[in-house]
Protein backbone atom coordinates (compact mmCIF):
# COMPACT_ATOMS: atom_id res chain seq x y z
CA UNK A 1 0.00 0.00 0.00
CA UNK A 2 1.46 3.23 -0.89
CA UNK A 3 1.94 6.54 1.70
CA UNK A 4 -0.97 8.73 2.63
CA UNK A 5 -2.15 11.30 4.54
CA UNK A 6 -4.67 9.81 7.00
CA UNK A 7 -7.26 13.02 8.84
CA UNK A 8 -10.70 12.44 10.35
CA UNK A 9 -13.42 14.68 9.15
CA UNK A 10 -15.41 16.42 11.88
CA UNK A 11 -18.09 17.93 9.39
CA UNK A 12 -19.65 17.04 5.75
CA UNK A 13 -18.74 20.64 4.47
CA UNK A 14 -14.89 20.28 6.13
CA UNK A 15 -14.33 16.81 4.47
CA UNK A 16 -15.61 17.87 1.13
CA UNK A 17 -12.75 20.19 1.32
CA UNK A 18 -10.30 18.17 2.63
CA UNK A 19 -10.62 15.91 0.01
CA UNK A 20 -10.83 18.46 -2.54
CA UNK A 21 -7.08 18.14 -3.53
CA UNK A 22 -6.03 15.80 -6.42
CA UNK A 23 -6.06 12.03 -5.90
CA UNK A 24 -7.50 12.49 -2.51
CA UNK A 25 -10.21 9.89 -1.19
CA UNK A 26 -12.91 9.79 1.16
CA UNK A 27 -12.91 6.65 3.14
CA UNK A 28 -15.96 4.82 5.02
CA UNK A 29 -16.79 0.95 5.34
CA UNK A 30 -13.26 0.54 3.28
CA UNK A 31 -13.96 -2.58 2.23
CA UNK A 32 -13.29 -1.81 -1.36
CA UNK A 33 -10.82 0.47 -1.47
CA UNK A 34 -8.95 -1.17 1.28
CA UNK A 35 -8.83 -3.96 -0.96
CA UNK A 36 -7.69 -1.96 -4.06
CA UNK A 37 -5.31 0.30 -2.34
CA UNK A 38 -3.25 -3.20 -0.67
CA UNK A 39 -2.99 -4.14 -4.78
CA UNK A 40 -1.94 -0.25 -5.57
CA UNK A 41 -5.01 -0.40 -8.35
CA UNK A 42 -6.16 2.48 -5.56
CA UNK A 43 -3.45 4.75 -4.94
CA UNK A 44 -4.71 7.86 -2.94
CA UNK A 45 -2.47 10.45 -1.06
CA UNK A 46 -4.96 11.70 1.09
CA UNK A 47 -7.76 9.73 3.51
CA UNK A 48 -10.79 11.91 4.77
CA UNK A 49 -12.14 9.29 7.33
CA UNK A 50 -16.11 10.43 7.10
CA UNK A 51 -17.19 7.43 9.63
CA UNK A 52 -17.44 9.62 11.92
CA UNK A 53 -19.75 12.58 11.05
CA UNK A 54 -23.74 12.21 11.22
CA UNK A 55 -24.96 10.96 8.76
CA UNK A 56 -25.71 7.34 9.49
CA UNK A 57 -29.98 8.24 10.22
CA UNK A 58 -32.87 6.80 7.78
CA UNK A 59 -35.36 9.20 8.00
CA UNK A 60 -38.58 9.56 6.86
CA UNK A 61 -39.49 12.47 4.33
CA UNK A 62 -42.36 14.45 3.52
CA UNK A 63 -43.34 13.29 0.36
CA UNK A 64 -43.42 9.46 2.30
CA UNK A 65 -40.12 8.71 1.36
CA UNK A 66 -37.32 7.49 2.87
CA UNK A 67 -33.70 9.52 3.31
CA UNK A 68 -30.72 7.38 4.00
CA UNK A 69 -27.56 8.37 5.40
CA UNK A 70 -24.64 7.95 3.03
CA UNK A 71 -23.19 5.95 6.48
CA UNK A 72 -26.04 4.04 7.01
CA UNK A 73 -24.27 0.59 6.60
CA UNK A 74 -25.60 -2.09 4.43
CA UNK A 75 -26.86 -4.35 7.47
CA UNK A 76 -28.47 -1.71 9.05
CA UNK A 77 -30.48 -0.83 6.02
CA UNK A 78 -31.28 -4.10 4.76
CA UNK A 79 -33.12 -4.88 8.54
CA UNK A 80 -34.52 -1.30 8.87
CA UNK A 81 -38.18 -2.07 9.43
CA UNK A 82 -38.74 0.61 6.54
CA UNK A 83 -37.04 -0.54 4.47
CA UNK A 84 -38.35 -4.17 4.68
CA UNK A 85 -41.90 -3.25 4.77
CA UNK A 86 -42.11 -0.74 1.99
CA UNK A 87 -38.64 -1.37 0.03
CA UNK A 88 -38.36 -4.86 0.55
CA UNK A 89 -36.63 -5.08 -3.03
CA UNK A 90 -34.03 -2.96 -1.45
CA UNK A 91 -33.68 -5.10 1.53
CA UNK A 92 -33.58 -8.73 -0.94
CA UNK A 93 -31.00 -7.32 -3.07
CA UNK A 94 -28.44 -6.04 -0.53
CA UNK A 95 -28.98 -9.10 1.45
CA UNK A 96 -27.52 -11.00 -1.82
CA UNK A 97 -24.18 -9.26 -2.11
CA UNK A 98 -21.45 -9.85 0.06
CA UNK A 99 -21.11 -11.73 3.38
CA UNK A 100 -22.44 -10.43 6.92
CA UNK A 101 -18.71 -8.95 7.91
CA UNK A 102 -18.87 -7.04 4.73
CA UNK A 103 -22.22 -5.65 4.93
CA UNK A 104 -21.65 -4.46 8.58
CA UNK A 105 -18.65 -2.16 7.30
CA UNK A 106 -20.07 -1.65 3.73
CA UNK A 107 -21.84 1.91 3.93
CA UNK A 108 -24.78 3.06 1.38
CA UNK A 109 -22.77 5.84 -0.39
CA UNK A 110 -19.80 3.22 -1.02
CA UNK A 111 -21.95 0.74 -2.07
CA UNK A 112 -23.15 3.03 -5.39
CA UNK A 113 -18.88 4.13 -6.05
CA UNK A 114 -17.95 -0.02 -5.72
CA UNK A 115 -15.43 -0.38 -8.55
CA UNK A 116 -15.80 -3.31 -11.37
CA UNK A 117 -14.83 -7.03 -10.43
CA UNK A 118 -13.06 -7.30 -13.91
CA UNK A 119 -10.13 -9.65 -14.05
CA UNK A 120 -8.01 -7.30 -15.80
CA UNK A 121 -9.12 -4.24 -13.58
CA UNK A 122 -7.26 -6.48 -10.77
CA UNK A 123 -4.61 -7.51 -12.28
CA UNK A 124 -2.01 -4.86 -12.41
CA UNK A 125 0.32 -5.94 -14.89
CA UNK A 126 -2.04 -6.05 -17.59
CA UNK A 127 -3.52 -3.66 -19.52
CA UNK A 128 -6.70 -2.02 -18.55
CA UNK A 129 -8.15 1.50 -19.58
CA UNK A 130 -10.32 1.82 -16.68
CA UNK A 131 -7.05 1.41 -14.50
CA UNK A 132 -4.90 2.74 -16.80
CA UNK A 133 -6.21 4.90 -19.19
CA UNK A 134 -5.41 4.00 -23.12
CA UNK A 135 -3.54 0.85 -22.12
CA UNK A 136 -6.11 -1.18 -24.02
CA UNK A 137 -8.91 -3.95 -23.39
CA UNK A 138 -7.65 -7.43 -22.94
CA UNK A 139 -10.92 -8.43 -21.78
CA UNK A 140 -12.52 -8.04 -24.93
CA UNK A 141 -10.66 -10.91 -26.57
CA UNK A 142 -9.48 -12.33 -23.07
CA UNK A 143 -11.26 -13.71 -19.84
CA UNK A 144 -14.97 -12.13 -19.91
CA UNK A 145 -17.33 -14.36 -18.57
CA UNK A 146 -18.35 -12.34 -15.73
CA UNK A 147 -18.57 -9.23 -17.53
CA UNK A 148 -21.13 -6.90 -19.26
CA UNK A 149 -23.11 -7.38 -22.01
CA UNK A 150 -24.68 -3.88 -22.42
CA UNK A 151 -23.55 -0.58 -21.83
CA UNK A 152 -20.26 -1.61 -22.96
CA UNK A 153 -17.09 -0.22 -25.59
CA UNK A 154 -14.81 -0.49 -27.81
CA UNK A 155 -12.59 0.29 -24.27
CA UNK A 156 -14.33 -0.85 -21.82
CA UNK A 157 -16.48 -4.29 -20.99
CA UNK A 158 -16.30 -4.28 -17.15
CA UNK A 159 -19.55 -5.03 -15.14
CA UNK A 160 -21.25 -3.10 -12.09
CA UNK A 161 -20.35 -5.18 -9.75
CA UNK A 162 -23.22 -3.93 -6.78
CA UNK A 163 -26.70 -5.42 -5.99
CA UNK A 164 -27.61 -2.60 -3.96
CA UNK A 165 -27.81 0.00 -6.63
CA UNK A 166 -29.94 -2.05 -9.21
CA UNK A 167 -32.48 -1.75 -6.53
CA UNK A 168 -31.46 1.96 -6.06
CA UNK A 169 -32.30 2.08 -9.87
CA UNK A 170 -35.80 0.34 -9.77
CA UNK A 171 -36.78 2.50 -6.97
CA UNK A 172 -35.53 5.57 -8.72
CA UNK A 173 -33.49 7.13 -6.07
CA UNK A 174 -31.53 10.31 -5.32
CA UNK A 175 -27.93 10.78 -4.81
CA UNK A 176 -27.53 13.99 -2.23
CA UNK A 177 -24.24 15.30 -2.42
CA UNK A 178 -22.45 18.09 -0.95
CA UNK A 179 -19.30 19.46 -3.65
CA UNK A 180 -16.78 21.59 -2.29
CA UNK A 181 -17.76 25.19 -2.17
CA UNK A 182 -20.82 24.33 0.33
CA UNK A 183 -23.43 23.59 -2.34
CA UNK A 184 -25.80 20.66 -2.63
CA UNK A 185 -26.91 18.77 -5.67
CA UNK A 186 -29.10 16.10 -6.14
CA UNK A 187 -28.52 13.15 -8.95
CA UNK A 188 -31.06 10.82 -10.16
CA UNK A 189 -29.46 7.48 -9.79
CA UNK A 190 -29.98 6.74 -14.00
CA UNK A 191 -27.89 10.12 -14.16
CA UNK A 192 -25.26 9.12 -11.70
CA UNK A 193 -23.06 6.52 -13.82
CA UNK A 194 -21.12 7.35 -16.94
CA UNK A 195 -21.33 4.67 -19.45
CA UNK A 196 -17.61 3.61 -20.29
CA UNK A 197 -17.41 5.31 -23.93
CA UNK A 198 -13.67 6.10 -24.39
CA UNK A 199 -13.29 7.55 -20.35
CA UNK A 200 -13.98 3.99 -18.47
CA UNK A 201 -11.68 5.72 -15.60
CA UNK A 202 -14.64 7.93 -15.31
CA UNK A 203 -17.57 5.93 -13.84
CA UNK A 204 -20.05 8.48 -12.11
CA UNK A 205 -20.65 12.58 -12.11
CA UNK A 206 -19.35 12.73 -8.78
CA UNK A 207 -16.64 16.06 -9.12
CA UNK A 208 -13.20 16.15 -7.06
CA UNK A 209 -14.32 16.22 -2.93
CA UNK A 210 -17.92 15.75 -3.40
CA UNK A 211 -19.46 13.84 -0.89
CA UNK A 212 -22.48 11.66 -0.93
CA UNK A 213 -24.18 12.31 1.83
CA UNK A 214 -27.63 10.61 1.29
CA UNK A 215 -29.49 8.58 -0.90
CA UNK A 216 -33.25 9.66 -1.56
CA UNK A 217 -35.78 6.97 -2.32
CA UNK A 218 -39.41 8.39 -3.21
CA UNK A 219 -42.82 7.22 -1.64
CA UNK A 220 -43.00 3.38 -1.76
CA UNK A 221 -44.20 1.83 -4.99
CA UNK A 222 -46.98 -1.14 -4.43
CA UNK A 223 -46.81 -4.43 -5.97
CA UNK A 224 -44.55 -7.65 -5.55
CA UNK A 225 -40.56 -6.95 -4.86
CA UNK A 226 -38.13 -9.70 -6.05
CA UNK A 227 -34.37 -9.65 -6.12
CA UNK A 228 -33.50 -12.71 -8.17
CA UNK A 229 -29.55 -13.34 -8.72
CA UNK A 230 -27.73 -15.64 -10.57
CA UNK A 231 -24.81 -16.60 -9.64
CA UNK A 232 -21.99 -19.35 -9.39
CA UNK A 233 -22.37 -20.18 -5.83
CA UNK A 234 -25.48 -20.12 -3.56
CA UNK A 235 -23.76 -17.30 -1.45
CA UNK A 236 -21.03 -14.53 -1.76
CA UNK A 237 -20.46 -14.40 -5.38
CA UNK A 238 -21.09 -11.43 -7.45
CA UNK A 239 -24.18 -11.44 -9.94
CA UNK A 240 -23.75 -13.40 -13.45
CA UNK A 241 -27.14 -11.60 -13.98
CA UNK A 242 -29.48 -10.65 -11.29
CA UNK A 243 -33.35 -8.25 -12.00
CA UNK A 244 -34.49 -6.40 -9.24
CA UNK A 245 -38.44 -6.18 -9.90
CA UNK A 246 -41.72 -4.15 -8.56
CA UNK A 247 -44.37 -5.35 -10.42
CA UNK A 248 -47.97 -5.09 -9.50
CA UNK A 249 -50.71 -7.01 -11.30
CA UNK A 250 -54.59 -5.82 -11.87
CA UNK A 251 -57.14 -8.05 -11.01
CA UNK A 252 -57.99 -8.99 -14.47
CA UNK A 253 -54.25 -10.32 -14.96
CA UNK A 254 -52.68 -7.87 -16.67
CA UNK A 255 -49.17 -6.38 -15.45
CA UNK A 256 -49.78 -2.83 -14.03
CA UNK A 257 -47.04 -1.36 -12.78
CA UNK A 258 -43.25 -3.14 -14.05
CA UNK A 259 -39.80 -1.79 -13.00
CA UNK A 260 -37.33 -3.93 -13.35
CA UNK A 261 -33.60 -3.46 -13.32
CA UNK A 262 -30.59 -5.72 -14.05
CA UNK A 263 -27.22 -6.44 -12.48
CA UNK A 264 -24.43 -8.50 -14.05
CA UNK A 265 -24.84 -7.43 -17.45
CA UNK A 266 -24.41 -3.78 -17.96
CA UNK A 267 -21.23 -1.55 -17.36
CA UNK A 268 -23.85 0.47 -14.59
CA UNK A 269 -26.99 -0.65 -13.17
CA UNK A 270 -29.15 -1.04 -16.38
CA UNK A 271 -32.99 -0.37 -16.85
CA UNK A 272 -34.83 0.41 -19.96
CA UNK A 273 -37.66 2.24 -19.12
CA UNK A 274 -39.46 1.09 -22.76
CA UNK A 275 -39.25 -2.23 -22.05
CA UNK A 276 -40.97 -1.64 -18.76
CA UNK A 277 -43.55 0.42 -20.58
CA UNK A 278 -44.02 -2.69 -23.75
CA UNK A 279 -44.93 -4.77 -20.76
CA UNK A 280 -47.43 -2.77 -18.93
CA UNK A 281 -50.98 -3.68 -19.63
CA UNK A 282 -50.64 -6.98 -21.34
CA UNK A 283 -51.01 -10.04 -19.82
CA UNK A 284 -47.40 -11.33 -20.07
CA UNK A 285 -47.56 -13.76 -22.56
CA UNK A 286 -44.76 -15.09 -23.95
CA UNK A 287 -45.13 -13.26 -27.02
CA UNK A 288 -45.11 -10.21 -25.09
CA UNK A 289 -42.48 -11.61 -23.03
CA UNK A 290 -40.07 -12.17 -25.73
CA UNK A 291 -40.86 -8.77 -27.16
CA UNK A 292 -39.76 -7.09 -24.10
CA UNK A 293 -36.44 -9.39 -23.82
CA UNK A 294 -35.49 -8.70 -27.33
CA UNK A 295 -35.75 -4.97 -26.84
CA UNK A 296 -34.03 -5.04 -23.10
CA UNK A 297 -31.16 -7.42 -25.54
CA UNK A 298 -31.24 -5.40 -28.67
CA UNK A 299 -27.87 -3.36 -27.86
CA UNK A 300 -26.44 -6.83 -26.24
CA UNK A 301 -22.83 -7.41 -27.23
CA UNK A 302 -21.18 -10.76 -26.22
CA UNK A 303 -18.01 -11.24 -26.01
CA UNK A 304 -17.62 -15.19 -26.27
CA UNK A 305 -17.13 -16.35 -23.03
CA UNK A 306 -20.27 -14.28 -21.38
CA UNK A 307 -22.63 -14.85 -24.50
CA UNK A 308 -24.41 -16.86 -22.42
CA UNK A 309 -25.71 -13.90 -20.41
CA UNK A 310 -27.91 -13.11 -23.13
CA UNK A 311 -30.38 -15.96 -23.00
CA UNK A 312 -29.82 -16.07 -19.37
CA UNK A 313 -31.39 -12.56 -18.81
CA UNK A 314 -34.22 -13.66 -21.12
CA UNK A 315 -35.01 -16.59 -19.06
CA UNK A 316 -34.97 -14.54 -16.12
CA UNK A 317 -37.00 -11.54 -17.33
CA UNK A 318 -39.39 -14.25 -18.17
CA UNK A 319 -39.32 -16.10 -14.52
CA UNK A 320 -39.42 -12.37 -12.70
CA UNK A 321 -42.56 -11.54 -15.02
CA UNK A 322 -44.59 -14.77 -14.95
CA UNK A 323 -43.97 -15.56 -10.88
CA UNK A 324 -45.38 -12.19 -10.26
CA UNK A 325 -48.25 -13.23 -12.28
CA UNK A 326 -48.83 -16.27 -10.92
CA UNK A 327 -47.71 -14.53 -7.46
CA UNK A 328 -51.40 -12.44 -7.52
CA UNK A 329 -53.41 -14.95 -8.34
CA UNK A 330 -52.54 -17.20 -5.73
CA UNK B 1 2.12 8.89 11.41
CA UNK B 2 -0.57 8.94 14.64
CA UNK B 3 -1.05 7.94 17.83
CA UNK B 4 -3.61 5.93 18.64
CA UNK B 5 -5.68 4.61 21.81
CA UNK B 6 -7.51 1.29 21.13
CA UNK B 7 -9.89 -1.26 23.33
CA UNK B 8 -9.09 -4.40 22.58
CA UNK B 9 -10.94 -7.30 24.78
CA UNK B 10 -11.36 -4.74 27.67
CA UNK B 11 -7.89 -3.45 28.04
CA UNK B 12 -6.61 0.23 26.55
CA UNK B 13 -3.10 0.25 24.41
CA UNK B 14 -1.31 3.46 23.08
CA UNK B 15 -0.01 3.32 20.18
CA UNK B 16 2.98 5.73 19.07
CA UNK B 17 3.92 6.77 15.52
CA UNK B 18 1.74 4.24 14.26
CA UNK B 19 1.69 3.90 10.41
CA UNK B 20 -1.81 4.67 8.61
CA UNK B 21 -1.44 2.19 6.77
CA UNK B 22 -1.42 -0.38 9.03
CA UNK B 23 -4.68 -3.19 9.16
CA UNK B 24 -6.84 -3.66 13.19
CA UNK B 25 -5.84 -6.85 11.61
CA UNK B 26 -1.98 -6.43 11.75
CA UNK B 27 -1.76 -4.23 15.02
CA UNK B 28 -3.63 -7.05 16.68
CA UNK B 29 -1.06 -9.73 15.02
CA UNK B 30 2.24 -8.08 14.73
CA UNK B 31 2.15 -5.31 16.98
CA UNK B 32 -0.12 -6.34 20.23
CA UNK B 33 0.77 -10.04 20.05
CA UNK B 34 -2.84 -10.97 19.79
CA UNK B 35 -2.61 -13.52 17.62
CA UNK B 36 -6.34 -15.05 17.84
CA UNK B 37 -7.64 -12.94 14.79
CA UNK B 38 -5.59 -15.01 11.75
CA UNK B 39 -4.56 -13.59 8.71
CA UNK B 40 -5.73 -15.56 5.42
CA UNK B 41 -6.54 -14.18 2.33
CA UNK B 42 -5.87 -10.08 3.76
CA UNK B 43 -8.50 -8.97 1.27
CA UNK B 44 -11.63 -9.94 2.74
CA UNK B 45 -12.20 -12.97 1.14
CA UNK B 46 -12.01 -16.08 3.88
CA UNK B 47 -12.90 -14.30 7.12
CA UNK B 48 -10.26 -15.73 9.29
CA UNK B 49 -9.34 -12.23 10.52
CA UNK B 50 -13.28 -11.94 11.76
CA UNK B 51 -13.33 -9.82 15.05
CA UNK B 52 -16.24 -7.74 16.58
CA UNK B 53 -16.05 -4.16 16.81
CA UNK B 54 -19.25 -2.74 19.18
CA UNK B 55 -20.21 -6.47 18.65
CA UNK B 56 -20.37 -6.46 15.07
CA UNK B 57 -18.33 -9.11 13.34
CA UNK B 58 -16.16 -7.45 10.57
CA UNK B 59 -12.59 -8.48 8.57
CA UNK B 60 -9.87 -6.90 10.81
CA UNK B 61 -7.97 -7.24 7.39
CA UNK B 62 -9.93 -4.62 5.41
CA UNK B 63 -10.16 -1.71 7.70
CA UNK B 64 -7.68 0.49 9.37
CA UNK B 65 -6.33 0.54 13.19
CA UNK B 66 -6.48 4.77 13.02
CA UNK B 67 -10.33 4.72 12.40
CA UNK B 68 -11.11 2.39 15.57
CA UNK B 69 -10.08 4.86 18.63
CA UNK B 70 -12.84 4.53 21.03
CA UNK B 71 -14.29 0.91 19.73
CA UNK B 72 -15.05 -1.63 21.65
CA UNK B 73 -13.17 -4.76 19.60
CA UNK B 74 -13.35 -8.06 21.08
CA UNK B 75 -11.09 -10.95 19.21
CA UNK B 76 -11.49 -14.71 19.74
CA UNK B 77 -9.62 -13.72 23.28
CA UNK B 78 -12.27 -11.75 24.33
CA UNK B 79 -14.67 -14.36 23.65
CA UNK B 80 -13.12 -17.10 26.03
CA UNK B 81 -9.96 -18.64 26.87
CA UNK B 82 -8.79 -22.07 27.53
CA UNK B 83 -9.90 -21.88 30.79
CA UNK B 84 -13.29 -20.32 30.57
CA UNK B 85 -14.45 -21.49 26.82
CA UNK B 86 -17.89 -19.59 25.57
CA UNK B 87 -20.86 -21.73 24.39
CA UNK B 88 -19.40 -22.01 20.91
CA UNK B 89 -16.12 -22.75 21.78
CA UNK B 90 -17.42 -25.41 23.86
CA UNK B 91 -19.80 -26.68 21.27
CA UNK B 92 -17.32 -26.11 18.62
CA UNK B 93 -14.73 -28.74 20.72
CA UNK B 94 -17.67 -31.00 21.45
CA UNK B 95 -18.79 -31.30 17.50
CA UNK B 96 -15.29 -31.70 16.25
CA UNK B 97 -16.08 -28.50 14.35
CA UNK B 98 -12.59 -28.09 12.39
CA UNK B 99 -9.24 -30.22 11.42
CA UNK B 100 -6.42 -27.80 11.26
CA UNK B 101 -8.43 -24.95 13.26
CA UNK B 102 -6.92 -21.95 11.12
CA UNK B 103 -10.21 -20.67 10.20
CA UNK B 104 -11.96 -21.18 13.77
CA UNK B 105 -11.09 -18.33 15.84
CA UNK B 106 -12.46 -16.59 12.84
CA UNK B 107 -15.45 -18.99 12.26
CA UNK B 108 -16.06 -18.48 16.64
CA UNK B 109 -15.95 -14.98 16.34
CA UNK B 110 -18.71 -15.05 13.71
CA UNK B 111 -20.73 -17.14 14.94
CA UNK B 112 -21.22 -14.70 18.34
CA UNK B 113 -22.42 -12.24 15.94
CA UNK B 114 -24.47 -14.60 13.92
CA UNK B 115 -26.27 -15.13 16.94
CA UNK B 116 -26.68 -11.32 17.70
CA UNK B 117 -28.00 -10.48 14.45
CA UNK B 118 -30.72 -14.05 14.48
CA UNK B 119 -31.96 -12.11 18.15
CA UNK B 120 -32.50 -8.50 16.50
CA UNK B 121 -34.76 -10.05 14.07
CA UNK B 122 -32.37 -9.81 11.02
CA UNK B 123 -33.29 -11.28 7.95
CA UNK B 124 -30.98 -12.86 5.30
CA UNK B 125 -30.95 -13.96 1.55
CA UNK B 126 -32.55 -16.96 2.14
CA UNK B 127 -35.38 -15.23 4.94
CA UNK B 128 -38.71 -16.70 3.32
CA UNK B 129 -40.49 -13.52 5.28
CA UNK B 130 -38.20 -10.46 6.01
CA UNK B 131 -40.71 -9.73 8.43
CA UNK B 132 -40.63 -12.52 10.56
CA UNK B 133 -37.08 -13.95 9.60
CA UNK B 134 -37.08 -17.76 10.54
CA UNK B 135 -33.22 -17.37 11.21
CA UNK B 136 -32.83 -20.57 12.80
CA UNK B 137 -32.60 -23.11 9.85
CA UNK B 138 -29.54 -24.98 8.70
CA UNK B 139 -29.67 -22.87 5.49
CA UNK B 140 -30.16 -19.64 7.85
CA UNK B 141 -26.84 -20.84 8.87
CA UNK B 142 -25.00 -21.24 5.98
CA UNK B 143 -26.11 -18.57 4.33
CA UNK B 144 -24.81 -16.30 7.09
CA UNK B 145 -21.95 -17.72 7.53
CA UNK B 146 -20.13 -17.70 3.86
CA UNK B 147 -18.04 -14.98 4.99
CA UNK B 148 -15.53 -17.32 6.58
CA UNK B 149 -13.86 -20.32 4.63
CA UNK B 150 -12.70 -23.39 5.89
CA UNK B 151 -10.08 -25.17 3.64
CA UNK B 152 -10.48 -28.50 5.99
CA UNK B 153 -14.39 -27.98 4.85
CA UNK B 154 -15.60 -28.82 8.06
CA UNK B 155 -18.42 -27.05 7.20
CA UNK B 156 -21.00 -29.67 8.70
CA UNK B 157 -19.72 -29.75 12.32
CA UNK B 158 -19.43 -25.95 12.21
CA UNK B 159 -22.98 -25.99 11.39
CA UNK B 160 -23.63 -28.64 14.24
CA UNK B 161 -22.10 -26.79 16.83
CA UNK B 162 -23.82 -23.10 15.86
CA UNK B 163 -27.20 -24.79 15.92
CA UNK B 164 -26.48 -26.46 19.24
CA UNK B 165 -25.98 -23.20 20.59
CA UNK B 166 -28.35 -21.20 19.35
CA UNK B 167 -31.02 -24.04 20.20
CA UNK B 168 -29.90 -23.16 24.07
CA UNK B 169 -29.73 -19.82 23.46
CA UNK B 170 -33.21 -19.60 21.81
CA UNK B 171 -35.38 -21.92 24.22
CA UNK B 172 -37.88 -20.23 25.50
CA UNK B 173 -38.70 -18.03 22.74
CA UNK B 174 -40.87 -18.69 20.07
CA UNK B 175 -38.51 -20.00 17.65
CA UNK B 176 -37.59 -22.73 19.42
CA UNK B 177 -40.13 -24.66 17.21
CA UNK B 178 -38.19 -24.17 14.37
CA UNK B 179 -34.65 -25.48 15.60
CA UNK B 180 -35.70 -28.66 17.28
CA UNK B 181 -37.33 -29.36 13.43
CA UNK B 182 -34.92 -28.13 11.15
CA UNK B 183 -32.36 -31.33 10.07
CA UNK B 184 -29.10 -30.63 10.90
CA UNK B 185 -27.35 -32.00 8.13
CA UNK B 186 -30.53 -31.19 5.53
CA UNK B 187 -28.44 -28.90 3.56
CA UNK B 188 -25.89 -31.53 3.04
CA UNK B 189 -28.24 -34.23 1.34
CA UNK B 190 -28.84 -32.32 -1.99
CA UNK B 191 -26.13 -33.98 -4.64
CA UNK B 192 -23.64 -31.00 -5.60
CA UNK B 193 -24.72 -30.74 -8.87
CA UNK B 194 -27.99 -29.98 -8.17
CA UNK B 195 -26.76 -27.26 -5.70
CA UNK B 196 -24.64 -25.33 -7.71
CA UNK B 197 -27.19 -25.59 -10.72
CA UNK B 198 -28.09 -21.66 -11.22
CA UNK B 199 -31.68 -22.69 -11.61
CA UNK B 200 -32.03 -24.54 -8.69
CA UNK B 201 -30.34 -21.96 -6.78
CA UNK B 202 -33.12 -19.45 -8.21
CA UNK B 203 -35.51 -21.68 -7.24
CA UNK B 204 -34.46 -21.96 -3.55
CA UNK B 205 -33.23 -18.63 -2.55
CA UNK B 206 -35.87 -16.54 -4.51
CA UNK B 207 -38.49 -15.24 -1.95
CA UNK B 208 -41.06 -12.59 -2.77
CA UNK B 209 -41.95 -9.88 -0.85
CA UNK B 210 -45.90 -8.28 -1.56
CA UNK B 211 -45.83 -4.90 -0.38
CA UNK B 212 -49.52 -4.01 0.40
CA UNK B 213 -51.97 -2.00 -1.48
CA UNK B 214 -51.06 1.30 -0.52
CA UNK B 215 -53.27 3.73 -3.09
Amino acid sequence: MKRFEYSRATAPEQAAQSASVKDASFIAGGTNLLDLMKLEIETPVKLVDITRLALAQVETTTDGGLRIGTLVTNSDLAAHPEVIANYPVLSRAILAGATGQLRNRATTGGNLLQRTRCYYFYQTDSACNKRKPGSGCPAIRGENRTLAILGTSDSCIAQHPSDMAVAMRSLDATVETLKTDGSTRKIAIKDFYCLPKDTPHIENVLESGELITHVVLPAPVSGIHTYDKVRDRASYAFALVSCAAIIDVTDNGRLDTVRLAFGGIGTEPWRNEAVEALLTGTDGNNDVIKQAADLLLKEAKGSGQNDFKIPLTRRLLKQVIQRALAGKGA
Amino acid sequence: MSTLNLTINKQDYQLDNLDSRTTLLDVCRQHLKITGPKKGCDHGQCGACTILINGRRINACLTLAVMHDGDEITTIEGIGMPESLSALQQAFKDNDAFQCGYCTPGQICSATALIDEIKQNWPSHVTTDLQNPDGLLVQEIAERMSGNICRCSAYPNIIKAISQVLENEMKGSSKTDAVQKSEVTGIWSLSPSEAQLGSQSMKNKTATSRLGDRS
